[in-house]
């Protein structure tokens, strides 16, 4: 595999903008990405699907059975369960937090920012283990608990230490959306509707939470659309009753061999993603319109 | 905004926790990195050195990492290149098409990554790509793509594509245009993602996981099978290793970046 191949041609030659002939250069620019694109991710993605619909045999039988299993639903409903927590938990941490970033000073907001892009400088599966020392029965939370006298909590392996640490990882992907959106708010409009009799707590709610919210769609959205497909922290942070649905289709197609059904669970999570997807672009898309106006 | 003492107070110290939430799972591997014990219980015991020489040592660790630097910096140019290329194409396309090929190409962000790895892995079983070079190098690429092409893409956008046709009419060929105007602005677009491709490859998991083999595992993949076999500190070594990797040149590139723009003023 050269690295040099795509870079020829289309580069070197004489600019000819708006010359009839040379409409295709743009396209012969973005060719090398698209066939890689289309071999990499879109050939993969049609095997699954393929997979899903013929394995065994040709028919909708995976999809029955997916839907048919109680075992299944479960998952499904919880892996959408522990996102929305994990958004919810986001949403309530990441206000506060951003709307701190636009209202102190420079040096402190550059603390801030640096709290928030720490959490990228170490590898994922590192941070995941982090987690893992943190919550263990013999780890930092509980010896510190035990220290402070308390008895210590079962965090590990439970369904609320997925959501703590998947939530931190995610944090970062609420906080800075919501910022961009909350340092555009014009803080004098807080101190018109002050001035016009508002208490802070009244003026907060009917002008600032009302302009903030585009920030918010859009971290929760991100946030719950990746949170769905999480897969390594439920995996070494969660135990049996905290399975999510990247699990079930790691282990029907790792343990199992059933590519059919594994197929079915793969396109599932995605057509749930797109769908989300689809939903929030348009909501997003005019908010931000409504945000960039002022 | 006015706020009371006491909401300001408040405000202060919820912050304060999610920071501290925030960092210390950051920081929490270096204590256990000198761990004496071959434990990953809080607090550690005594202190040694032990799990930095095993790093340093062991054979299946020295070859994961030097196989995470090759491939990442294969992906790292190869993503570069490409995404490069495919950010100038976009710019320089109709409004609709391109907005089309970039919701395409930044897919691979979205698909949920078990997804795309069971099909990549399925397509690699017949291609006889499981546990090679270039089937890392292919998927992290497209894996690092997306990151490239925004991060090109938004110099694009502030760069003026009069100083091309000024080039030109100077005389420049598009070559010569490309290399002496366009390439030095939007450079700092491009480090970017040369920097966000080689980091992503680096770290790439979930799609590692499916396509690796024991005869060619990343660091990443290294390290969860560490993790999920026994409590060997050696993996906080190795975190505390890429901490302190990661902060030196970010640092390093953030002195660069001041005294560059100091130089310029």
């Amino acid at each position: 595999m050269s690295a040099s191949d795509p870079t020829n041609a289309p580069v070197a030659q004489p600019a000819a903008e708006g010359r009839p002939g040379w409409a295709w250069r743009p396209f012969a620019l973005a060719a090398p990405a698209l066939i890689l694109l289309v071999a990499v991710i879109g050939y993969p993605l049609f095997i699954i699907v393929l997979r899903s619909l013929s394995e065994p045999q040709w028919g909708v039988q995976n999809y029955v059975w997916f839907f048919g299993a109680p075992v299944n639903l479960t998952v499904l409903q919880r892996t959408f369960a522990i996102s929305a927590w994990v958004t919810l938990v986001c949403v309530i941490a990441a206000y506060p937090y951003a709307y701190l970033m636009t209202a102190v000073g420079p040096r402190v907001r550059l603390a801030l920012v640096l709290c928030v892009l720490i959490p990228f400088w170490v590898s994922g599966v590192v941070r995941t283990l982090s987690w893992v020392i943190l919550l263990q029965d013999s780890g930092v939370i509980n010896s510190l608990l035990r220290a402070a006298g308390f008895d210590g909590i079962k965090l590990i392996r439970t369904q609320t230490g997925v959501v703590i640490g998947m939530a931190q990882v995610l944090l970062p992907f609420m906080i800075l959306p919501l910022y961009s959106v909350m340092k555009g708010i014009d803080l004098r409009l807080m101190r018109a509707a002050q001035s016009l009799g508002a208490r802070p707590s009244r003026a907060f709610f009917t002008v600032y939470l009302p302009l903030s919210l585009p920030g918010v769609y859009a971290g929760a959205i991100i946030v719950f659309i990746l949170a769905l497909g999480f897969y390594i922290t439920p995996a070494l942070l969660g135990g049996p009753r905290s399975t999510m649905l990247s699990t079930l289709v790691q282990t029907q197609v790792l343990s199992l061999l059933q590519w059919g059904r594994g197929g079915a669970m793969g396109v599932v999570l995605l057509v749930a993603t797109f769908v989300l997807l689809a939903l929030a672009a348009p909501v997003m898309r005019s908010r931000y319109r409504e945000a960039g106006r002022h | 905004m006015e706020m009371k003492p006491l909401t300001r107070l408040l405000l202060g110290l919820v912050c304060l926790l999610v920071a501290i939430w925030l960092v210390a799972p950051t920081l929490v591997v270096v204590p256990m990195s000198f761990n004496e014990n071959k434990s990953l219980a809080f607090p550690p015991q005594g202190f040694s050195w032990q799990w930095y020489q095993n790093f340093a040592t062991s054979p299946e660790w020295s070859a994961s990492f030097l196989n995470s630097l090759k491939v990442a910096s294969v992906v790292a140019v190869l993503a570069t290149v490409l995404g490069t290329l495919a950010a100038f194409g976009l710019d320089r396309m109709k409004a609709g098409p391109a907005g089309l090929l970039r919701m395409l190409m930044l897919t691979p962000m979205v698909v949920p990554g078990v997804v795309l790895a069971i099909g990549i892995y399925a397509v690699y079983l017949d291609t006889h790509l499981v546990g090679t070079m270039l089937g890392f190098v292919l998927a992290h690429t497209i894996l690092a793509l997306p990151f490239v092409l925004i991060a090109v893409s938004a110099s694009l956008e502030v760069f003026d594509r009069r100083l091309e046709t000024a080039a030109a009419s100077l005389g420049a060929g598009a070559l010569t245009a490309f290399r002496t105007v366009t390439l030095p602005l939007i450079l700092p677009g491009i480090l970017s993602g040369l920097l966000f491709a080689f980091a992503t490859s680096f770290d790439e998991i979930v799609v590692s996981l499916f396509i690796t083999n024991p005869y060619l595992k990343t660091l990443p993949v290294q390290i969860f099978s560490s993790i999920t076999r026994d409590a060997d500190p050696t993996v906080a070594a190795v975190g505390t290793i890429l901490l302190l990797a990661t902060t030196l040149l970010i640092g390093g590139g953030m002195l660069l970046l001041g005294r560059e723009r100091k130089g310029r003023q």
